[in-house]
């Protein structure tokens, strides 16, 4: 029954990037990455971007080249209005996996997670936290704020123990 | 007696029997049967004690809608009392109890009640007890509560453990009888998400027991079939044992699933709330069936008709050996069909038609059952249970023609339509007066996010009696496309019969019940009436009709008809009380879920969080976070701890975790524009590599926050907040940015968790920092109030020169995951100069023996900076910021009102916690005149004596002045009215 | 329980994914305005039955306000718009307009 697992990830490194989403494919560019499109994660060179708002992106990639990613984009960004922060350190990362990832993630979330796309991030509620998740590798990668990754691991522990929601 | 019968009972397995306990009896039963079966296989009838009188009460249905049959089921940490037998599945081991019985369920002391009951007529309570209130505490209130009541509340924390879970649907069909398959075949059919939740263990509803053939199958094995289509569709979900509970605004739903009250293996969550957002709802909830208001209505072996029959054919058991049927319809003709299929003896149906004869009836009569027309049941025979009935005209005064003996009784009133959950989110009913039933009005439903009706009420539950019509109602329902099941049309005649006999005197209607938990009669609606209760829901609250947890679902129609019928009017005119939600009782761990014990809320940690855990932290809850309020050592008490704690800081050094306070990053062109705004002061000024102290006000001009800016660059901006405000001032900045200042380039970004701070505070501090290299933090390279960016003991950090404590004082922020890296270094290369790990509560004795406020101390929501004399860090010369127009106005100028001072009582005591500081006289309450309160008051290590702030009438021109601070039941205490500045005024610590 | 569509990112989102805030479309008073017209701006609401002009914040989601126009009898949602904007978009208005008819 268990055949779903937790587990902590340590090596997801975030760079947030404030400013106007469609004009900031030079600075995106710059570490190999497309514009995302609304609420998409778009892929390049290793690495991801997340469309959080029209004026925010969440570039994700290993954690030892977050600072170096954070540099080269501040760089590319020159004088334009654009905000380039360092953010890996103030995430909690999980990966959810097993056959049943999607019935124990639904006992956290109000989202409908059939309608969660492929390559799509959704953000919204774990129980009463922020989080956010997409899809990768038979289950889900969640993320939510550093301060409460050890209630969002009990609380992600305690849906598995509980078994999946397939009728008896 | 009741007995089980020597065959039959389609639910039941008879080759597996099940033991279990009733008051500590050891009996038996068999798999498939509920609580109530086994019970009356076993003869065991009287199940409970009535709520006012103690009248003994068996079952008088099969089914949610049960009143009487109330227990207590498990023990110890798995009990939960007011559990209706009639639904308790059967398990091994499962251990019963009766309630509201005492000393026992066959003797009961409590019945007295029921001897004198002309004494308890409709809101007794109100009319007896009026005085003297005291008599209200000692006497009334325990003889009451001991003598009335449901069950006792179950002792200790809940053994087992819950769950919820979220669920998406185009289509969720609440029950699956025959209605709510039929639906969600037609649903299913196009592909839709359905889900079909039925509270019972079995599919079909009453159709196996009831219904002719469906499509030309026998009905159970339409359900059968019908279920396997639904098994075979990737879209549709069937859920038993799940009960549709709620419906609620834009199509939510909550349904509750049991998991394990109905096995002997507990493992795993007893309960999942279901919490759905469905497009629309199809309500194929049924109808229950109304008791018929004769005397004697509640007296064990008067059941519902449809119980009987229920009783015989799911269960194989009997309920009496000689059934009498009163009706005023034809359906409680199908019970003498099984009764007779049974064995049973049908002496007499009493039907108060004057002339019955549709097809069921003629074959019922040709089973060679005798049929009174025109009659009633003038009074039940027989005390604790059914001896025999006597019956009268059913339009006379209940002159008894004939006396009959029976064992049960078996009543039928019509049937009332389930419209629970199309009324819960405000679906309006009309009233059906051929069939004496409200029905949804089609024309008022409730209505969805786009305007449009989202719930459906199909089958028997929009009142749809017959099976063809049930079918062919459900199809249509979920828009069914192509032929609806076919089954044929029942006969379906009723003449509604309120009270029996319809002249009945007043003797009569006191012994005929309406509400049997709540023991309401029809004598006690009638009196309501007549002492003026015209309204349904004062008459409800007055007499207790359709209270606790039965809500009326027996009682309502009858009672709001004799309502109707007291005051002269029609019944939908005096209309129905109120459904709400849930439908049948819900337990409050379902709807707690996961949210107990370590995830009863969020805990926000810090990254040094473990090891204050490991190093004696006594913690002290700031919003979500947890702090250490002062690390113990060995046999220490808090007090010495902070003690410790203090004296340390001051003369060697302190390390605090200030991971807490919010870093809030502020950049763009339009940056500095935007910080003149947020801040009282003007922060526009500073230049990068500075720190300025500042406040945040509301738009009243309260003060909301206040924290230290640092200037990164030319366009940046760092702001610290309190602990609590980072998340609330962040949301302030983008309200802002986002819904007035649209146009401006400033991003505000929340870095708040990005790092672990460490402030370093005390003689040492700067030594410490030199000795873990590699940044030169003199007090040339960083003086006071600057900010330099470098590497600490090999960290990337950013250090800051601002002091909440007076001593020389550096906070030092990391990324956090390497906090826990500098804080260890901290004491390593700190031990020999004392380094201490100091809480909250120590900063805040630091801080107040320094006369710096906190807000949430000093400010309460209605304190402006001008109180606690800030006017320093109030712009002058700005045209305007956020809180300058509210600060204008005259009652927040007024030179009368409280201002902050420090207080230092005569003998050296601490002052209590939000001690008053009263003025002469009293005002127009009788209370006295206030001038004053206290808002931080602390024992001073430092100087050895009780310190405190506060706000004061025309404070800082009283310096000196005597003042009284009131104490809990003691006499007042004295202090003077100082500075609030108590220790270093100059400042000289700090700036070294 | 509502769902609003935030217009921002194009979830459907549930009310305990918003925060709410208010009437919409308030005109700030600052230093110089009278006493009138700042009480109105700071306490003055309108909250009628019928349709309401409300902020909301996707404080679960993408962070950021919008507005709505919702029915505050009937639930009834006539249609979620962005937070920079003085009035709703036309479409809303000739719905809101219809509805009051």
């Amino acid at each position: 029954m268990s055949e779903v697992t937790v587990a902590r990830v340590g090596d997801q490194g975030m760079v947030l990037l404030r400013g106007e989403i469609t004009a900031l494919d030079g600075v995106l560019g710059a570490v190999g990455l497309p514009v995302p499109e609304p609420r998409r994660i778009g892929r390049g060179g290793g690495r991801a971007v997340a469309w959080m708002s029209p004026d925010e992106a969440l570039v994700l990639c290993p954690a030892d080249e977050a600072r170096d990613v954070a540099a080269r984009m501040t760089e590319a960004a020159g004088d334009a209005f654009v905000t380039v922060a360092d953010v890996s350190d103030a995430r909690a990362v999980f990966d959810l996996r097993g056959p049943w990832a999607d019935e124990a993630l639904a006992k956290l979330t109000p989202a409908d997670l059939a309608a969660v796309e492929e390559d799509e991030m959704r953000r919204s509620r774990l129980a009463q936290v922020a989080g956010a998740f997409w899809r990768e590798e038979g289950g889900w990668r969640i993320v939510c704020f550093r301060s409460v990754g050890t209630y969002v691991h009990d609380l992600l522990d305690n849906a598995v123990a509980g078994g999946p929601l397939a009728p008896a | 007696m009741t007995a089980r019968l020597p065959r039959g009972g389609r639910r039941i397995d008879r080759s597996r029997s099940v033991e279990f306990s009733f008051d500590g009896k050891p009996m038996r039963g068999f798999v498939g049967d509920t609580l109530a079966s086994a019970l009356l296989g076993r003869g065991q009838q009287v199940m409970g004690r009535s709520f006012k009188y103690h009248r003994p009460r068996s079952v008088v249905a099969a089914g949610p809608e049960e009143p009487n049959a109330l227990m207590g089921i498990g023990t110890g940490a798995r009990f939960e009392p007011n559990r209706r037998a009639t639904v308790q599945e059967l398990y091994d081991g499962l251990e019963a109890r009766s309630q509201n019985a005492w000393p026992s369920l066959g003797f009961d002391v409590g019945r007295v009640n029921d001897w004198v009951s002309p004494l308890f007529p409709a809101g007794f309570y109100y009319k007896t007890f009026l005085a003297p209130r005291v008599a209200w505490k000692h006497l009334f209130e325990p003889v009451i509560r001991k003598a009335a009541g449901l069950g006792a509340a179950p002792e200790g924390a809940d053994g087992d453990r819950y769950e919820q879970a979220y669920a998406h649907c185009d289509l969720l069909v609440a029950g699956g009888g025959i209605a709510g398959l039929a639906a969600a075949l037609a649903a299913g059919a196009r592909g839709e998400r359905v889900i079909v939740m039925e509270q019972s263990a079995h599919w079909g509803g009453r159709a196996p027991t009831d219904a002719g053939e469906i499509d030309g199958m026998a009905p159970d094995a339409w359900v059968e079939d019908a279920v396997a289509r639904l098994g075979g569709m990737d879209s549709v979900t069937l859920r038993l044992r799940c009960q549709v509970a709620g419906v609620y605004d834009h199509g939510y739903v909550l349904a509750n699933e049991g998991l394990t009250d109905h096995r002997a293996d507990k493992a795993g969550p007893r309960e999942r709330l279901w919490r759905i957002r469905t497009k629309k709802v199809v309500a194929a909830t049924g109808a229950l069936e109304r008791p018929l208001s004769f005397a004697g209505n509640d007296v064990p072996g008067v059941m519902l008709a449809s119980a009987v029959r229920d009783y015989v054919d799911l269960w194989g058991v009997s309920p009496g050996d000689r059934t009498v049927i009163v009706t005023n319809n034809d359906d409680a003709y199908l019970t003498a069909k099984v009764l007779v299929r049974a064995g049973l003896s049908v002496p007499a149906i009493i039907d108060a038609r004057p002339a019955p004869d549709s097809a069921v009836v003629r074959e019922v009569k040709a089973l060679g059952v005798a049929v009174h027309a025109g009659r009633g049941i003038a009074k039940v025979l027989g005390r604790d249970k059914v001896a025999g009935v006597a019956i009268c005209l059913i339009d006379g005064e209940g002159a008894v023609l004939q006396e009959i003996k029976c064992d049960c009784v078996a009543m039928s009133g019509g049937w009332s339509p389930v419209v629970h959950l199309w009324s819960h989110c405000g679906g309006k009913l009309t009233w059906d007066a051929d069939r004496a039933m409200f029905v949804p009005d089609l024309d008022r439903p409730p209505l969805g996010a786009d305007g449009v009706g989202f719930v459906a009420c199909a089958g028997a539950a929009s009142g749809a009696m017959t099976t063809g019509a049930a079918l062919r109602d459900a199809h249509a329902a979920a828009g069914g496309e192509g032929e609806a099941p076919q089954a044929e049309d029942e006969a379906f005649d009723l003449e509604p019969v309120w009270q029996m006999p319809r002249g009945a005197p007043h003797k009569l209607r006191s012994k005929a019940w309406l509400d049997y938990q709540n023991d309401v009669k029809v004598s006690d609606v009638r009196l309501a009436a007549q002492e003026g209760f015209e309204s349904v829901e004062h008459t409800k609250r007055y007499t207790t009709l359709g209270m606790a947890t039965d809500q009326g679902k027996l009682s309502n129609i009858n009672g709001l008809a004799i309502l109707a019928d007291s005051l002269g009017e029609p019944i939908p005119q005096v209309g129905t009380t109120t459904f709400r939600p849930p439908w049948t009782p819900v337990t409050i761990g379902t709807l707690a879920g996961e949210a107990r014990g370590d995830l009863f809320q969020p805990l926000r940690r810090t990254p040094l969080h473990d090891w204050h855990e490991a190093h004696g932290a006594h913690w002290e809850p700031v919003g979500q976070w947890r702090r250490p309020y002062c690390y113990l050592r060995d046999g220490e008490t808090p007090e010495q701890a902070v003690h410790r704690e203090v004296l340390a800081t001051r003369n060697g050094l302190g390390l605090l975790d200030a991971s807490t306070l919010g870093k809030i990053l502020v950049r763009g062109p339009d940056a500095e524009r935007f910080v003149d705004m947020l801040y009282t002061n003007k922060v526009s000024t500073l230049k990068p590599g500075a720190c300025r102290y500042g406040l945040m006000c509301d738009e009243n001009g309260f003060l909301i926050d206040d924290g230290v800016a640092a200037r990164i660059d030319e366009q940046t901006f760092l702001c610290h907040t309190t602990t609590g405000g980072a998340d609330r001032i962040h949301g302030w900045m983008e309200d802002w940015l986002q819904c007035e200042w649209w146009d401006w380039k400033v991003h505000a970004v929340n870095l708040t968790e990005q790092f672990a701070q460490i402030a370093v505070v005390g003689p040492h501090a700067r030594t410490v920092l030199e000795r873990l290299g590699e940044m030169d933090v003199s007090k040339e390279a960083l003086p006071f109030m600057r900010w330099a960016e470098g590497e600490i003991a090999g960290i990337p950090a950013r250090v800051f020169r601002i002091s909440f404590s007076g001593e020389l004082s550096y906070e030092v922020a990391v990324p956090a995951s390497r906090g826990l890296e500098l804080w260890e270094a901290l004491h390593r290369e700190g031990a020999d100069l004392g380094a201490t790990a100091y809480g909250t509560e120590c900063l805040h004795v630091m801080r107040a023996e320094k006369g710096f406020i906190m807000i949430g101390d000093e400010t309460d929501g209605t304190v402006v900076p001008q109180d606690l004399g800030l006017d320093w860090a109030i712009s002058k010369k700005k045209d305007d910021f956020l809180g300058k127009r509210g600060q204008e106005r005259t009652h927040l100028s007024d030179p009368d009102r409280w201002k902050l001072v420090g207080l230092e009582t005569l003998d050296g005591s601490v002052i209590e916690d939000g001690a008053y500081i009263p003025d002469a006289g009293r005002n127009a309450n009788g209370q006295w005149n206030v001038q004053g309160r206290v808002t931080s008051t602390y024992h001073s290590p430092t100087l050895g004596k009780g310190i405190a702030m506060g706000l004061l009438r025309h404070g800082p021109k009283r310096m000196g002045e005597v003042v009284k601070l009131t104490r809990i039941g003691k006499e007042p205490v004295e202090a003077r009215v100082v500075s609030p500045v108590f220790y270093d005024p100059e400042g000289e610590r700090q700036d070294v | 329980m509502l769902i609003l569509r935030c217009p921002v990112c194009g979830v459907d989102a549930c009310e305990t994914e918003l925060a709410p805030g208010g009437e919409a479309h308030l005109e700030r008073f600052g230093p110089g305005s009278s006493d009138e017209a700042f009480e109105g701006y700071l306490f003055v609401r309108a909250n009628p039955k019928g349709v309401h002009l409300e902020r909301w914040r996707h404080a679960m989601g993408c962070g950021k306000w919008f507005l709505a126009a919702r029915d505050t009898a009937t639930m009834e949602v006539l249609g979620t718009y962005g937070a920079q904007t003085e009035a709703p978009p036309a479409d809303i208005q000739s719905k809101i307009e219809e509805a009051s008819r």
